[in-house]
């Protein structure tokens, strides 16, 4: 089956997982701008990133018939320094027109922070001055539950924000609720321990239904699976899901989020057979 | 899937996570006891107990013992 993986960090990964991603399926992915295993130094580093993100990772993925597009912005994490946190929201416009960007993200909360939340709002409002799609990375474990709520509340405060063009990402049973019944699109992250199983995230189908929702691997340099999607392709086969329902998760609901994006522009091979 | 077939797919699977679980609980038993108490204790058996309880939803209530409170006047 032909599949989509909406969240995966590829500049963490070898171009092997390209090839058995490919092999598997996927015929596009999208990237989101993320911290690195460590906090960079400089607005130059985070402009190196994106154009990593935006030149050099688009045509590793070609190489395996993927297309890439991407996410850019200033993560949670090292959105506690406010100050180099607003000089690289400065220069985020400059990469706005590049054809594999699909909006900003993922922006969110890390550890619930008030510095976060400034960073957070102040991406919003960017996102919104750009008619940008938007995703968000929800935090962790224990404060993902408090973040998400935080999330919801602060995007509650922009009328002008249409939830069908903002994702909650990494939603687990205690968040999914909240996110589909606002409005928002919504991803199951499958990890092998800190955030769902693809096991979970095919209850979560049957319980909520396949509209909004999509599952992503995330995967990234820390303990991650890049075909997490096809493992939940799988549990979902033999549970004894219908195709159709299962190509409604993993690549129709992908492609009708991104598809809100002014760049949107499927390949030939993406947008084949496609009625979305 | 029926209630039957559901139990025969997981029958297994389940008994090993229940394994694991106990085997973890012996594990922290015979590394003794804290000298001062430790929330993730107090979680874990929580979270057990709703386990053993047989209400819907388990899955959402043991995620609510493991998250932070949400403070509706965190803007305060």
């Amino acid at each position: 089956m032909r599949y989509i993986d909406p969240h995966i960090h590829m500049v963490s990964r070898t171009t092997d997982d390209y090839r058995r991603m490919a092999k598997a399926g996927c015929v596009a992915i999208s990237e989101p701008a993320f911290w690195a295993g460590f906090d960079r130094s400089s607005v130059d580093g985070f402009r190196d990133y994106f154009r990593h993100l935006t030149e050099f990772e688009a045509k590793r993925a070609a190489t395996y018939g993927i297309q890439h597009f991407t996410w850019i912005c200033i993560n949670a994490k090292e959105a506690e320094n406010v100050e180099l946190a607003r000089e690289v929201i400065k220069i985020i416009p400059e990469f706005l027109d590049n054809p594999s960007v699909l909006g900003i993200g993922e922006i969110g909360l890390n550890k619930n922070t008030p510095n976060e939340v400034t960073v957070f709002r102040e991406q919003v409002e960017l996102a919104l001055e750009y008619d940008e799609l938007i995703l968000i990375h929800t935090p962790h474990l224990e404060d993902k539950y408090q973040g998400t709520r935080m999330i919801l509340d602060i995007l509650s405060e922009y009328p002008k924000i249409n939830p069908e063009r903002v994702c909650i990402d990494h939603v687990e049973e205690h968040t999914i609720k909240l996110a589909l019944d606002a409005g928002y699109w919504v991803g199951m992250t499958l990890y092998p321990v800190s955030k769902c199983t693809p096991a979970r995230a095919a209850d979560m189908i049957e319980r909520y239904g396949t509209e909004r929702i999509m599952v992503n691997s995330a995967a990234d340099w820390g303990p991650s699976d890049p075909l997490a999607v096809p493992e939940f392709i799988l549990e979902m086969r033999r549970r004894g899901h219908k195709e159709e329902d299962i190509a409604r998760v993993v690549y129709e609901n992908p492609i009708k989020f991104f598809s809100g994006s002014r760049r949107w522009k499927p390949s030939p091979a993406l947008s084949a057979n496609l009625e979305v | 899937m029926s209630y039957q077939e559901v139990l025969n797919r997981e029958f297994l699977e389940t008994r090993w996570l229940i394994l694991q679980l106990a085997a973890a609980l012996d594990r922290l038993d015979r590394a003794g006891a804290p000298k001062e108490g430790d929330e993730r204790i107090d979680q874990l058996r929580k979270a057990l107990n709703v386990l053993n309880d047989h209400e819907a939803e388990r899955a959402e209530r043991v995620q609510l013992i493991f998250s932070r409170e949400y403070d509706p006047n965190w803007r305060d």
